[in-house]
């Protein structure tokens, strides 16, 4: 069936206001399709109201094995953190 | 949902997007929604923007110059935050259907406006610690208040926005902590920075509710969720305990607690200094949008070179492919 049948990626918005989260991915022969699929299968009690799909091979992705040289220097960066600057007490709420 | 609105009239849609509204519901991207609107959160979201990038100027003028390689790592990585927060906006405004080139080019030709509060000059060291503290502040004040916007997309990079930015207020708290309790030159350096910018962070909120000329339909669309009043009231009385804490002195007079009212009463904003500075006529107006036009024209060498680069690696591969 993967042979000549395209992957997508399925992504549902739960509520009104929140970002789309990835749920899964399925096969199908077009968008139009994908999308009637992802109805059928990732939300058949409600889980959202709205679906995005995407060809699988249209996502670039950056991989975890590569995250020592990908995000390099970054850790040491502390400074970045609200929490690297001791304030007194009475404002530390800031 | 196209079936839905065809079958109603242009007033019953207008109704169902208000009562949506009214529900505490996000609008989306593809949501029909009133052109009044769309138009109004474009205005909005892209001066916001062009506030992010356009402050990057004062601060970036002192990296090179902070005291000591600490407070240069800080402030890079800060102003490096604001570009951060300019892209965004941009791209809020972007899924509304406005464009990074009109948007951009709206603020050349002086159509969009920024926080007149980057109109001001950064004299002094102890100005990165006002602007971090106070401006920043005032900004978190209004962005926490738009974390509730109605539109989704901007409601969320507001969420994004708000967690970085605690980071850049208490940077420029500790900045001005550390003068305020250092040498007397310093202290007055500190105390000399909060009297220039006390003022212009008040005005950062806009003019009172009742002169406020997009205020009423943007309440009642839910783009604004406070008045311009409101949060600055919240602003002056969150700030004034933080400046005695390290000993500095608040520049107003009239500026006392009410214990009635539970907030500080302070004085009026010079009005017309705000008016003078958002008509283009401030200290530093001609100077940040000329910085900002040169910067843009000298980086299109980069953008074309980008276009140039796609087009070669386009020709190889149709060449293999031939």
């Amino acid at each position: 069936m993967s042979e000549h049948m395209k992957l997508y990626e399925v992504f549902i918005r739960s509520r009104r206001g929140l970002d789309h989260k990835h749920v899964g991915s399925l096969h199908a022969e077009d968008p139009a399709q994908a999308l009637e699929y992802a109805r059928d299968v990732y939300t058949r009690r409600s889980e959202g109201v709205s679906i995005w799909v995407v060809n699988s091979s249209d996502i670039v992705a950056s991989q975890e094995g590569d995250c020592e040289s990908f995000y390099d220097p970054l850790d040491d960066k502390p400074y970045r953190h609200a929490t690297h600057y001791q304030l007194p007490d009475e404002v530390n709420n800031m | 949902m196209t079936k839905e609105h065809t079958e109603q009239s242009p007033a019953e849609v207008e109704q169902r997007f208000q009562t949506r509204i009214d529900a505490e519901e996000k609008i989306e991207p593809k949501d029909w929604m009133p052109e009044k609107y769309r138009q109004n959160l474009i205005r909005q979201i892209s001066q916001h923007a062009h506030s992010e990038v356009i402050g990057m100027q004062p601060e970036g003028n002192w990296i090179t110059r902070a005291p000591s390689l600490h407070r240069k790592c800080i402030l890079l990585a800060k102003v490096q935050d604001e570009g951060g927060h300019g892209l965004y906006l941009y791209s809020a405004a972007e899924t509304l259907g406005a464009s990074r080139e009109e948007m951009v080019e709206a603020l050349h030709a002086g159509r969009a406006k920024y926080a007149s509060i980057f109109n001001y000059p950064a004299l002094t060291w102890a100005d990165i610690g006002a602007i971090g503290w106070l401006v920043d502040g005032a900004a978190i004040v209004n962005q926490v208040s738009l974390q509730r916007t109605s539109y989704g997309p901007y409601a969320r990079g507001m969420v994004r926005i708000c967690k970085e930015e605690s980071f850049h207020q208490r940077q420029g708290y500790h900045i001005m902590m550390t003068l305020a309790g250092g040498t007397e030159e310093q202290k007055a350096m500190a105390q000399d920075s909060l009297n220039r910018f006390w003022w212009p962070s008040l005005m950062m909120f806009g003019p009172h509710d009742a002169e406020s000329a997009h205020s009423a339909q943007s309440m009642k669309w839910k783009i604004k969720r406070q008045s311009n009043d409101e949060l600055r009231q919240k602003f002056v009385d969150q700030t004034v305990k933080q400046a005695e804490v390290i000993g500095l002195t608040v520049p107003d007079p009239d500026l006392k607690w009410n214990e009635e009212r539970g907030h500080y009463d302070f004085g009026e904003i010079d009005w017309e200094e705000f008016n003078r500075v958002i008509a283009g006529d401030g200290l530093c107006n001609r100077q940040r949008l000329a910085h900002h036009v040169t910067a843009h024209e000298e980086g299109q060498w980069v953008r074309d070179a980008i276009t140039a680069y796609e087009d070669k690696k386009r020709q190889r591969a149709d060449r293999r492919a031939a």
